[in-house]
C-alpha cells in the first residue's frame, strides 16, 4: 500500500539466457511516481522469448499493467513470445482486460454530414415552432378556462410572482429608465442645440420615453431578470420531476404554474413602464435645467403640447404585450428543459434570447399598426 | 508513526456552524478493510464521510491516514493524501459535459505523467473492471442510474487509490445491481487490498460483504457500536443495535 512517506521506486531486473530475457519484477509500482519504460530495457538487445517473474512483496497497481502491456505489444511486434505464466492470477487477469480494452478503444465516430446536420437544424426549427404555437394556444385555452372560473386561478402565486417581478424590480428599472433619460436628452441637446431649439428636448424625451423607450427598457430588464428566473425555476421542477407528479395529478402545469407568472407579469410591466417614464423623463428633465438651463416647469408644460393620453396609452399596450411575452418564453424553455443541470442552464439562456427577440418583433409590428391607425 | 491502520480517528467531533452532529468518536480501520459505516437516516453518516474525505474540517479530533494526519494548513499535503483516496458519490457525480473514457481519465490526467494513449487505455480498463467495456464513448446521461454509479466507481479508482469511499453505494438502485455493486467492492478490495470506507443503510450489503460495521445513533452523537454485524445482530443487547438489524427482517435468516 502506498504511503505518503515512501518515495515509491519501482525494480527491474534483466537477466539474458539464451535467447530470452527473464525480467524480474519488484518494488513500488504507483501510478502517481515516475515509471520505468518498456523500450530502454529491450535497446539493442533482440530476445526472442520474454519471460516475466514478480517478487514477492512487490507492490503494484495500474502502472504494473501499463509496463506489462506495452511489453506485450513490443513482443507482438517483434514476434518475440512472451510468457506470463509465472505472474499471479490477478495481474493476468487484469492484463487480459487491459489486452480487450485496448483492441476495443477506438473511439467512436459522433460527427455528422453538412447537410444531415442542416436537415436536423430545419425540423429541429419546424418542431420549435409548433411547440410555441401549442403552448401559446394552451395558455390561451387555460386563461379562457380561468376567466371562466375565476376562484380556481391561483391567486396567492401571482401575488407573490407580481412581488417578485414588479416591487423588487424597482431599484434596476429606475436606475435604467433615469439614465435613459440622460441620454436621450445629451443626444438630442447636439442636434437641437444647432436650430436653437433647445425646448424641444423636452418634446423628444416625453415622446420616446413614453412611446418606445419605457416599455422597451423596462421589457428588456425584465427579460433578464424574471424571464430567466421563470425558466430556471420552471426547469428545475421539470429536473426533480414536480411537474410530472402535478400532470399526474389530473393539474395542468400550464393553469397552476405558467398563467400565475404570466398574469403577474402582464400586470405588473405596465406599471413598471408607467413608472419608467416618470423615471426616464426626470432624468431629461436634470440635463435640461443644467446643462441647457431649460427650467424645469417650462420643460413640462413644453412636454405637456406635444405628449397626450394616447402616447402613454399606446406605451402601455406594449408593455402588457410584452409582459406576456417575457412570461411566456420564461415559461415555455423552461417547461422544455432538459432534465439536467446544464439543461437549467441552456433554458434560462433560451429564456432571455427568445423574450428579447420576441420583444423586438412586437415594438416593430406595433410601430407599424401604430402608424396605420394613425395612433 | 504507526502506519498499519489505513484510518484512526480519535476524539473526532463533527458539526455545521453551531450544531454538532457527532461527538468523541474514536475509530481505526486496518489496511485492506471492508468498513461500514451504518445508521439510519440524519445519524451523521454522511456527515463522518465529508469530514474524512476532507471537504469539511471536523471541530475537534484528529484523523490520521496512514498515519498522516490530514492537515488543512499544509495544502501540499492535503493534495498528496487527497491523491491517494477515491470517493464514490451518491449519484456517482460524473461530469455531464465528458465521456465516460474522459471522465475517467481525468483524474490520470491531472495527476499522472502518462500519455494520452495510456490514458486512454488505462481509462478502457479500468470500465472494463466495472462491467462497462463498450460505453467508453457514450455519456453520462445516455446511460442507466447503475450504470452512471459504476461509472463512478471506475472514475474513483482511476488513480489507484488506497482508500475508496463510498457514499450511499445501492441507493435509487434495484436489488440485482446494488447487490452486482457489492460484488464489485469486493473484488476490487481483493484486486488491490484498497480499503473501502462505504457509507450504507442496506442491510444486505452489509451483511454480505462488512467486515466490520460502526453503528451510528440519531439520539446520542456518536458510535454505538463497532463490529463484526453477524456477531452484533446475535449478541448485542444494545436496544439500538437490535433496532437497526431486526428492522430489515434479517434476524431470522441469522437464527
Amino acid at each position: 500500500m502506498p504511503s505518503l512517506s515512501e518515495s515509491p521506486v519501482a525494480q527491474i531486473a534483466t537477466r539474458q539466457i539464451g535467447d530470452a530475457l527473464e525480467v524480474s519484477l519488484g518494488g513500488v509500482w504507483s501510478i502517481r511516481a515516475e515509471r520505468p519504460q518498456w523500450a530502454p530495457l529491450v535497446q539493442g538487445v533482440a530476445p526472442r522469448r520474454l519471460r516475466f517473474l514478480l517478487q514477492d512483496g512487490t507492490d503494484w497497481d495500474s502502472s504494473l499493467l501499463l509496463f506489462l502491456g506495452s511489453a506485450q505489444a513490443w513482443a507482438r511486434e517483434q514476434g518475440a513470445a512472451c510468457d506470463l505464466d509465472r505472474l499471479p492470477d490477478k495481474l493476468r487477469e487484469l492484463l487480459g482486460k487491459l489486452d480487450s480494452a485496448q483492441a476495443a478503444a477506438a473511439p467512436a465516430d459522433r460527427s455528422v454530414n453538412f447537410f444531415t446536420a442542416v436537415g436536423a437544424a430545419a425540423q429541429h426549427a419546424w418542431r420549435q415552432a409548433g411547440e410555441i404555437a401549442a403552448f401559446v394556444g394552451e395558455c390561451t385555452l387555460s386563461a379562457m378556462a380561468m376567466a371562466r372560473q375565476p376562484w380556481r386561478f391561483r391567486w396567492r402565486d401571482c401575488l407573490s410572482e407580481m412581488q417578485q417581478c414588479g416591487a423588487m424590480a424597482l431599484p434596476i428599472v429606475s436606475l435604467i429608465s433615469f439614465l435613459v433619460g440622460v441620454t436621450l436628452a445629451y443626444t438630442g441637446a447636439i442636434i437641437l442645440r444647432q436650430f436653437g431649439g433647445d425646448i424641444w428636448v423636452a418634446d423628444l424625451i416625453g415622446l420616446s420615453m413614453t412611446r418606445e423607450m419605457g416599455a422597451m427598457m423596462t421589457a428588456i430588464v425584465l427579460a433578464g431578470r424574471t424571464g430567466a428566473a421563470f425558466a430556471a425555476e420552471i426547469g428545475n421542477m421539470k429536473a426533480n420531476e414536480e411537474i410530472d407528479a402535478l400532470t399526474t395529478l389530473g393539474v395542468s402545469p400550464v393553469d397552476f404554474l405558467v398563467l400565475p407568472r404570466m398574469v403577474a407579469l402582464a400586470l405588473m410591466m405596465p406599471l413598471l413602464a408607467l413608472y419608467s417614464n416618470c423615471l426616464g423623463i426626470l432624468g431629461g428633465m436634470l440635463i435640461a435645467s443644467s446643462l441647457l438651463s431649460i427650467p424645469p416647469t417650462a420643460y413640462f408644460v413644453e412636454m405637456q403640447t406635444i405628449v397626450d393620453l394616447s402616447d402613454i396609452n399606446t406605451g402601455l399596450l406594449k408593455a402588457a404585450t410584452f409582459g406576456l411575452i417575457v412570461g411566456m418564453s420564461g415559461c415555455l424553455r423552461g417547461m422544455q428543459a432538459d432534465r439536467s443541470a446544464a439543461g437549467v442552464g441552456q433554458a434560462a439562456t433560451s429564456a432571455v434570447v427568445t423574450g428579447i427577440l420576441l420583444i423586438i418583433l412586437a415594438d416593430s409590428f406595433y410601430a407599424v399598426l401604430f402608424n396605420a391607425l394613425g395612433w | 508513526m504507526d502506519a498499519s491502520y489505513a484510518i484512526e480517528a480519535t476524539g473526532l467531533q463533527c458539526g455545521y456552524e453551531n450544531k454538532i452532529v457527532l461527538r468523541e468518536l474514536s475509530f481505526a480501520v486496518p489496511k485492506g478493510e471492508l468498513f461500514f459505516i451504518i445508521g439510519g437516516s440524519g445519524c451523521g453518516k454522511s456527515t463522518l464521510l465529508r469530514h474524512l474525505i476532507g471537504l469539511h474540517q471536523p471541530t475537534q479530533g484528529t484523523v490520521k491516514f496512514f498515519g498522516n494526519v490530514f492537515d488543512s494548513r499544509d495544502q501540499a499535503a492535503r493534495r498528496a493524501l487527497l491523491k491517494t483516496f477515491g470517493v464514490l458519490f451518491q449519484s456517482g457525480a460524473l461530469w455531464s459535459s465528458l465521456t465516460l473514457r474522459e471522465n475517467v481519465a481525468l483524474p490520470l490526467e491531472l495527476h499522472t505523467s502518462l500519455s494520452k494513449r495510456e490514458r486512454g487505455d488505462l481509462a478502457a480498463l479500468k470500465l472494463a473492471q466495472v462491467g462497462l467495456a463498450g460505453f467508453e464513448e457514450y455519456y453520462p446521461s445516455e446511460i442507466s442510474g447503475g450504470m452512471r454509479k459504476r461509472a463512478g466507481l471506475a472514475r474513483a479508482l482511476a488513480l489507484d487509490p488506497a482508500i475508496v469511499f463510498f457514499d450511499e453505494p445501492s441507493a435509487g438502485l434495484d436489488p440485482i445491481t446494488s447487490r452486482k455493486l457489492d460484488e464489485l467492492i469486493l473484488q476490487v478490495r481483493d484486486t488491490f487490498g484498497t480499503t473501502c470506507v462505504v457509507v450504507s443503510h442496506e442491510l444486505a450489503s452489509i451483511f454480505s460483504i462488512a467486515d466490520r460495521v460502526m453503528l451510528l445513533a440519531r439520539d446520542q452523537p456518536g458510535c454505538v457500536a463497532i463490529g463484526d454485524p453477524r456477531q452484533l445482530a446475535r449478541t448485542s443487547d444494545d436496544p439500538r443495535v437490535r433496532e437497526f438489524f431486526q428492522h430489515g427482517d434479517f434476524s431470522a435468516q441469522l437464527a
